[in-house]
């Protein structure tokens, strides 16, 4: 009788640990995100502008008047009036500074934080903490694998658990690069421990080694770019959800009314990014994830190749990435194409992003297919 | 879009149809524009590779797709018994079910209309614009619309510099940003972003080569099945194959030659914690020789998810089992059988049934007698079968047994119908009995039976893995394959590449002085088209210094810089601008982007 190799008991239930404190540091950031969100205040919009255009003006006056070359390039705004993008080069220096007349100040809102200095403080805490909690969360996988010696994606739990990270990577990633995004901590943060919440009480498994057929580098390259592909329909399904909201908020607030939709407190919307950025913001992460998912069908087509002879033999798991997949590019084209942009094309991203939810739960729940893997 | 360089100056159209045009998308029709037959064929054809068509059909596909993922379906693995089950099941419905061909959804009369209705849209809407694309690359860019500040991006600006410079300095840095410029009639016409459109083209077309790969695949492949206990070989023929499905293209006589011989399986289980039993490797070492030469073997393995490649068909490993050997002996001790027979895995413990037939047993008493065991192979037995029934406890042999019973009679074998290997027809045999019970035996290897009634004897010599493999031809992968691999690189510069226009043009004034104006296009969500134009304008500054008198830097309050007021239509219709179609195409995409950068 041969034994397969085994597994180190130590590494896979320190993995747990790791991953639990996780979920509890991530906790904590969610409560500090909502001290950022309840303290926060309307009102920064006149502060900062200031702040900007001081900036601007430091640089020119730096360079010396003659020097500085600036242009205002006048855009037209979709409501109908327009906006200015100005933009002052330093001559000899090959620098320009950007800056926007009325733009993104003022209407993607100050964020969650207001004016108010504690509830910034709060913010900057729970990110700190969203980055502890992500390390604690990493070192979890890691050590999952270890444990192992192999990828560790192989059963429901590990797709979860990779798949909030890189949710929760992703949100990093995009403040590291000093975008705006202050705002999707909150919604990160719950998606992040409601996906982990699922994974260790109905998903959990022990870490084993893999069935035969899931030996494969396939398993690697396909199964982390759905999982990368999980995270950002995941992100863009957030941004369109806000989208919805705030866009109704606008139009009720253009009718004169002082709530958002179902009675959402005004305040709220008052601080989130205006209605098209998150438009726009759930079109680009959709569109660029897009090629990335037709990538994804094409890996797992390769793979099934070669562990069961078919590329493709409408195996449920296979159906339903491919009716995600349709249902992306029915969005994609209506965006593109067809003129349904709007609240339109929201409904179809959000439809689209309920099939890939069933992809992911339904199908591996309630269908039986040859997409069973260890465990669940 | 090949009639794009006829329109220079005719106000004020262009502005519409530059901004409309920048649109990939085909032009809507409303309704039939001739009369009968023809017209309406033409309309209807025009209805099907419509934009709107297109969505519905692509929306009608996925919907089409869910029945298949919630009804077994007759081409999974394994489909036909499952959809026996099913429609054992669900007497009722069954039928109705057959009859909307929900078990074959793939291969449904509606799933394939919606699709070929798909692929006939697409051909109707690609070819096309293809011929179009050809036309616009042909073509220098279209020419500036005459009021520039009147587009969704502008930018305007007084200076002392000749016209004719800037345009031409104009000129020469939007060719040195990659954009093909034109400059004719006092003005700047320039566009960039073209693999956008060959992006998207090449992604829809390669959606037929996929379709194609697709196509020649059912056409054209067939797979066979085969299964061989160790030491075992077989041509691979239509005689010698198990079983084998072949299609139009693919038939009995056009399988692969090639010889494949099974030295040994292994197998590798978890053997502790709670996935106990679970499969970790399997591994089957092959000896094989692609044609009918068979005097030069190579070696090799075939793995879970690793095929052998033999000749233009390939190998998978498929399932494995125990094989026990048997021998049986008559009752004056001659042996009239010995092998080893495949045992069928009921469980993923491996607890196995099979049966052994004696055929060639001889005669009993003066009659013409077969003998037929049928029985259990346990890999793993447990010590009692009380309760449980004969089951293994592991799916590898760490204590192996056999169970059998044991028949006499007619085993039918000489009917010349085809019969089940696993399976005995017991029509005509009866089970041997032994103190008034069926007579009934566990063996450990290398033990033996004693039968009733002076049958012979049975001995359990052991046992031997079997493997079985799909032997599969499938053409047409390759096609496939490049089709998925084009689809994303034309998806990548679809929806990565922004396509956009830019113009200036530099007139003297009539006071003296040249007037500066820029105007920029994009018609895609995230272009920086504001960004561009800024940038563009920045650099422009060498060549067209702005006058002294414009207004201080550092005031972002102010919107509209002096210079603009003195255009003649800015001013007036600036802020009422998008009133007509322009607005439509362009503006709610444009604004959307001006500020996505700090
Ligand atoms: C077979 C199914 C099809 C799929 C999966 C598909 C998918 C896509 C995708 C992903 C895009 C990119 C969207 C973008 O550029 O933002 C696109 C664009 C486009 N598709 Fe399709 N498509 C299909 C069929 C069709 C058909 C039947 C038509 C014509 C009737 C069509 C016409 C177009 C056009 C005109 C665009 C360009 C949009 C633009 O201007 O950027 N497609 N398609």
């Amino acid at each position: 009788m041969q034994l397969a190799s085994a597994v180190d008991p130590q590494l896979a239930d320190l993995s747990n640990k790791l991953i639990y404190s996780a979920m509890v540091v991530y906790t904590l950031a969610m409560f500090a995100h909502m001290i950022e969100w309840t303290f926060g205040s309307k009102g920064a919009v006149a502060v900062r502008s200031k702040e900007q255009s001081g900036s601007l003006g430091e640089a020119v006056a730096a360079a010396g008047k003659k020097a500085a070359k600036k242009v205002t390039v006048t855009v037209a705004a979709a409501g109908g009036g327009t906006t200015t993008l100005t933009r002052t080069a330093v001559a000899g220096e090959g620098a320009t500074v950007v800056t926007s007349g009325r733009g993104a100040e003022e209407e993607d809102g100050p964020g969650a934080a207001g004016t108010s200095e504690k509830a910034d403080l709060a913010g900057r805490i729970a990110v700190s903490l969203t980055v502890l909690a992500l390390m604690l969360h990493g070192g979890g996988i890691i050590t999952r694998g270890l444990s192992v010696s192999r990828w560790p994606w192989g059963n429901m739990y590990e797709f979860s658990c990779a798949f909030a990270f890189a949710m929760a990577a992703a949100y990093l990633v995009l403040l590291a690069a000093r975008k705006k995004v202050r705002w999707l901590g909150l919604p990160v943060v719950l998606a992040v421990l409601l996906t982990l919440g699922i994974a260790t009480t109905v998903l959990y498994t022990d870490s084993d080694q893999l069935v035969p057929a899931l030996h494969s580098p396939w398993l690697a390259i396909h199964v982390s770019t759905a999982i990368f592909c999980g995270g950002a329909f995941y992100a863009a399904f957030i941004a369109t959800l806000l989208y919805l909201g705030k866009d109704s908020f606008e139009k009720r607030a253009a009718a004169g009314l002082a709530t958002g939709s179902l009675g959402t407190p005004a305040s709220v919307w008052q601080r989130l990014p205006a209605a098209s950025t998150f438009d726009k913001l759930s079109y680009r992460i959709n569109a660029l994830v897009f090629p990335l998912w037709t990538f994804t069908i094409i890996a797992g087509a390769i793979w099934a190749e070669a562990a069961w002879g078919k590329y493709w033999e409408w195996d449920p798991k296979e159906t339903w990435s491919f009716i995600t997949w349709v249902a992306y590019a029915c969005y994609l084209h209506a965006r593109a194409t067809a003129g349904w942009r709007g609240r339109k094309a929201a409904y179809l991203a959000l439809a689209a992003f309920a099939c890939w939810l069933f992809n992911y739960y339904g199908v591996n729940i309630f269908v039986t297919g040859k997409h069973s893997y260890a465990g669940i | 879009m090949s009639n794009t360089t006829t329109e220079t100056e005719q106000p004020p159209a262009p502005d519409d149809t530059a901004a409309e045009r920048l649109s990939t998308a085909p032009v809507e029709s409303d309704g039939p524009t001739g009369i009968g037959v023809l017209g309406w064929a033409r309309w209807m054809w025009r209805q099907l590779t419509s934009m709107r068509v297109a969505l519905v059909l692509l929306f009608l596909l996925s919907l089409a797709a869910i029945p298949g993922s919630l009804i077994p379906q007759y081409q999974n693995g394994q489909g036909q018994l499952k959809v026996e089950a099913w429609k054992a099941q669900h007497g009722t419905v069954a039928p109705v079910y057959e009859k909307l061909q929900l078990f074959d959804v793939y291969s449904s009369v509606w799933f394939s209309a919606i699709y070929i209705l798909l692929f006939l849209s697409l051909a109707g809407c690609i070819v096309p614009r293809t011929w179009q694309f050809v036309g616009v690359l042909r073509a220098q860019p279209p020419a500036a619309p005459r009021n520039l500040t009147r587009m969704p991006v502008h930018a305007a600006w007084r200076t002392a510099a000749d016209p004719d410079a800037v345009n031409a300095a104009a000129h020469r840095l939007l060719r040195k940003r990659g954009f093909r410029a034109n400059l004719s009639g006092g003005a700047v016409a320039a566009e960039k972003g073209y693999l956008r459109e060959v992006g998207n083209l090449l992604f829809h077309l390669s959606l037929f080569a996929l379709l194609g790969g697709f196509a020649w695949a059912s056409l054209a492949s067939g797979t066979g099945g085969k299964l061989m206990v160790e030491g075992e070989a077989y041509s691979n023929t239509i005689t010698q194959l198990d079983d084998f499905n072949g299609t139009r293209f693919y038939g009995n006589q056009d399988l692969d030659p090639f010889y494949l011989k099974l030295d040994t399986f292994t197998a590798k289980f978890q053997s502790s914690g709670s996935q106990i039993g679970a499969a970790r490797q399997f591994t089957a070492n092959v000896e094989y020789a692609a044609g009918s030469d068979t005097s030069k073997l190579k070696k090799s393995t075939i793995e879970v998810n690793h095929p052998l490649e033999i000749g233009g068909s390939k190998v998978y490993l498929i399932g494995h089992g125990f094989a026990p050997v048997v021998t049986v002996r008559n009752a004056k001790g001659d042996v009239v059988y010995s092998g080893a027979t495949p045992f069928l895995p009921q469980d993923g413990n491996q607890t196995s049934t099979g049966v052994v037939k004696v055929s060639d047993y001889g005669q009993k008493d003066g009659q013409r007698t077969q003998l037929g065991f049928s029985g259990f192979f346990l890999p793993t037995a447990p010590v009692s079968f009380e309760g449980t029934g004969p089951v293994s406890l592991f799916p590898d042999d760490a204590a192996p047994e056999l169970v059998l019973n044991a028949y006499a009679g007619d085993l039918g074998t000489d009917s010349g119908l085809p019969q089940n290997i696993y399976q005995l027809n017991l029509r005509k045999m009866t089970q041997l009995t032994q103190d008034g019970q069926p007579a009934k035996v566990r063996l450990k290897p290398g033990q033996a039976w004693e039968l009733p009634d002076g049958y012979g004897s049975v001995t359990f010599e052991g046992y031997k893995r079997w493997a079985s493999f799909d032997v599969s031809h499938r053409p047409g992968n390759v096609i496939a394959l490049t089709g998925g691999v084009l689809a994303i690189l034309g998806l990548i510069g679809s929806l990565f590449i922004q396509r956009r226009r830019i113009w200036v043009r530099a007139v003297a004034l009539p006071g003296g002085g040249t007037q500066v104006e820029l105007a920029g296009l994009g018609r895609s969500e995230s272009a920086k088209i504001a960004e561009e134009l800024a940038e563009l304008a920045v650099d422009l500054q060498d060549d067209a210094p702005a006058s002294e008198e414009e207004d201080a830097p550092g005031s972002a309050e102010d919107d509209v810089p002096s210079a603009e007021e003195d255009t003649p239509a800015a001013a007036a219709e600036d802020t009422a601008a998008p009133d007509d179609s322009e607005a439509e195409a362009s503006a709610p995409a444009v604004p959307a982007d001006q500020n996505s950068k700090e």
